[in-house]
């Protein structure tokens, strides 16, 4: 983690009102992960206990404490896509993902009309089956 | 030059729009992208002259533009290739183009589409025809003068007018808007805020995210009313970073209408990925950067809230009515609408295993029966309908029996249900009601927020049994709870008859001891399940 760059990041942030949540998104999206030195920065720069920051980072699901280099597909499992079969398609997919593809499991994308649906960065996919999952696991 | 009008909604991407989109561009067509129709069946869903074609695949498109050039050339004119919002207008309404026989390639007029003819959209006006960012279209289809109405108005008789249109909160609680606004504009204090609840977490909901992605600026004026009522000069959109889309329309919608939202200001906040943050305090908290910890009530937020100021926290829905009952006589057209106490029009949103999912707004009353079978067109697999959840993952699963239940608070209260944010999810006879009960403590468990024991040990525990009925799960008491020191573990299985006992004793204790409504609702979609199909727990005869 570049300690020039990670100051930068909370010095953008530091005058505002509610400063964590996003200093902590920017430092994610940047890094891929909020380790203990950026938590400690963090308090540093908003007077904060490192154990008030840790306990926000570990509180929500997008903060991670360490990068994971693996591509990583979003599936959601909510009852929506439930309804639409996505546990049929899923093991084949867990399957083909192995340890190579972290294949993530979330509650719902809000395309709840045309699942099963998956996420990739910011782009979506919708009315996939077992091959269309399984082609972005492989494509991965 | 013909204009192609494709959506740019999340939903329309998923499906492939960008490249049908594409493939239009270069057929030598302009392409204007819109909001969405909100009939997600047909997605990627095409316009061209108010005809409707859809779900469009890239090589649909060369047959579209045949088969449209022969349409029109039978009925109109050719499509206008004028480039406003009012002669776009026009043309969809135009008879004409009504009496167009659709084929299978062609839905026909949109604008006299079953799905949408028997709609009443309020909020959702605009869906489908107006370019989202676009401050000329939003002029032109009456944006703003909810606002400029309101602002030529006394605070208190701004409140009044919403208290009167009866709008109700529609984020789940159903608690009357007009009444939280009267609490915060009378509360002491010089900074008060508006903070917007966009944490869409409910699976089968997707109506905010079509309001910010489709029509941010109605959403904006929505607030900027609710600042001036109120008094506020700040407000926050707090919205789910799984919603990249609308998070992006958003942020460039306040940019572009900074200036007649001023002196009011607003700001996006992304959430984390945390579902109990659409619970108002945990919301609350989250924006403040603490753990997303759910705060007891009393002080309640009206008084206490963001920053320990008096804040109104609405849901997207909530304040996208708005505009529309600050209208000239508005708050008496809304009132008009729906049934009991239920006022105005809910924009219910059908998904799930459904043929025609997506949005639906229409006044309180409907049944399910029509809504299922009559505008959903029964389970997209064709298979009898089992059950529907209504309300998210908190509500109670519906059975077929109960569908002539009209959409109302107070009917689904006494029904044991809820109608939460409008989520309708339809489940075909292949559902497993066990496996469905399962999920819904595993739900609570995976986003609880920790605060309370009902909720952060119950929903484990909840899970464990509902294992154990199923047949699963481990009946022998493990090492730990075989120790004499154990006193009060239990040395034996338990029948089946008491794990029943106990799934009823877990319920009772979550429902009324947790703080939220995670905790407190997670025992409707478990004991729905088990009321309505006990043999997909094992059980023949009645189970409670």
């Amino acid at each position: 983690m570049d300690g020039d760059q990670l100051h930068d990041i909370i010095a953008g942030h530091q005058g505002r009102k509610g400063a964590l949540l996003p200093m902590l998104h920017a430092i994610q999206h940047e890094f891929g992960c909020i380790d203990a030195k950026a938590e400690a920065e963090v308090a540093k720069a908003l007077n904060l206990s490192r154990a008030e920051v840790h306990g926000v980072v570990s509180f929500y699901h997008d903060f991670t404490p360490a990068p994971d280099p693996r591509p990583m597909i979003e599936l959601c499992r909510a009852e929506a896509c439930k309804a639409r079969g996505v546990e049929a398609i899923a093991p084949a997919a867990e399957a083909a993902a192995g340890e190579r593809v972290n294949l993530k499991t979330v509650y719902c994308l809000g395309l709840c009309a045309t699942g099963p649906n998956a996420r990739v960065g910011d782009t979506l996919h919708s009315r996939l089956d077992e091959a269309a999952l399984l082609s972005l696991v492989q494509s991965a | 030059m013909t204009i192609v009008f494709i959506s740019d909604d999340a939903q329309a991407l998923a499906c492939g729009a960008d490249a049908v989109a594409a493939a239009f561009e270069k057929a030598g067509c302009t392409v204007e992208r819109v909001s969405s129709w909100g009939m997600f069946w047909l997605e990627p869903l095409v316009e061209i002259g108010g005809l409707g074609y859809g779900p469009v695949r890239v090589e649909d498109v060369e047959g579209i533009l045949t088969r449209h050039a022969e349409l029109v050339s039978a009925s109109t004119p050719h499509p206008s290739s004028s480039a406003t919002i009012e002669a776009w207008t026009l043309e969809r309404q135009s008879p004409t183009v009504k009496q167009v026989q659709g084929d299978d390639l062609c839905v026909g007029s949109l604008e006299h589409h079953p799905f949408i003819a028997r709609q009443q959209r309020h909020s959702f006006a605009r869906a489908g025809k107006t370019r989202p960012l676009s401050l000329v279209d939003y002029t032109a289809t009456g944006g703003w003068t909810g606002l400029d109405r309101a602002r030529s108005m006394a605070p208190a008789d701004v409140v009044a007018e919403v208290t009167a249109s009866g709008l109700r909160g529609r984020g789940g609680a159903g608690f009357p808007a007009g009444i939280k606004w009267k609490t915060v504009l009378e509360a002491k204090g010089t900074t008060k805020y508006i903070v917007c609840n966009a944490d869409e977490g409910d699976s089968a909901t997707f109506a905010d995210r079509m309001m910010m992605e489709g029509d941010p600026f109605h959403l904006l004026e929505g607030m900027a009313i609710a600042a001036h009522a109120v008094g506020a000069g700040e407000g926050y959109v707090y919205v789910r970073s799984e919603y990249p889309h609308a998070i992006a329309k958003l942020n460039a919608a306040i940019a572009l209408a900074a200036e007649k939202l001023a002196p009011f200001r607003v700001e996006v906040r992304v959430g984390a990925g945390a579902y109990v943050c659409g619970e108002e305090t945990s919301l609350l908290n989250s924006i403040e950067g603490k753990r997303a910890e759910v705060r007891a009530k009393p002080p309640l937020p009206a008084l206490e809230g963001l920053f320990g100021c008096p804040t109104v926290v609405n849901n997207v829905l909530t304040l996208a009515a708005i505009p529309h009952i600050m209208a000239e006589g508005g708050a008496s057209r809304y009132a008009e609408l729906g049934m009991g106490r239920s006022k105005g029009t809910m924009p219910i949103q059908l998904a799930g295993n459904i043929k025609h999912g997506g949005l639906f707004e229409t006044a309180f009353g409907i049944t399910l029966n029509e809504l299922i079978h009559d505008i959903g067109g029964g389970t997209a697999s064709g298979r009898p309908v089992k059950a529907v959840q209504v309300g998210g993952p908190l509500g109670a699963y519906i059975h077929p029996d109960q569908f002539d239940l009209p959409f109302d608070y107070e009917a689904y209260s006494v029904a044991d249900a809820l109608i939460g944010h409008g989520g309708i999810t339809v489940f075909d006879d292949s559902a497993d009601m066990g496996a469905m009960a399962r999920f819904a403590f595993e739900f609570c468990a995976a986003e609880s927020c920790g605060k309370c024991t009902p909720c952060r040990i119950g929903s484990t525990r909840g899970v464990e049994l509902i294992d154990r009925i199923l047949g699963s799960g481990k009946t022998a008491p493990d090492s730990v709870e075989a120790l004499p020191q154990m006193h009060n573990a239990r040395k034996a299985g338990r029948s089946r008859d008491e794990e029943f006992q106990l799934l009823e004793d877990l319920c009772e204790t979550m429902q009324f001891g947790s703080l939220c409504a995670l905790g407190g609702f997670t025992p409707y979609p478990v004991r729905s399940a088990l009321k309505h199909w006990p043999e997909d727990f094992g059980q023949a005869g009645s189970a409670q």
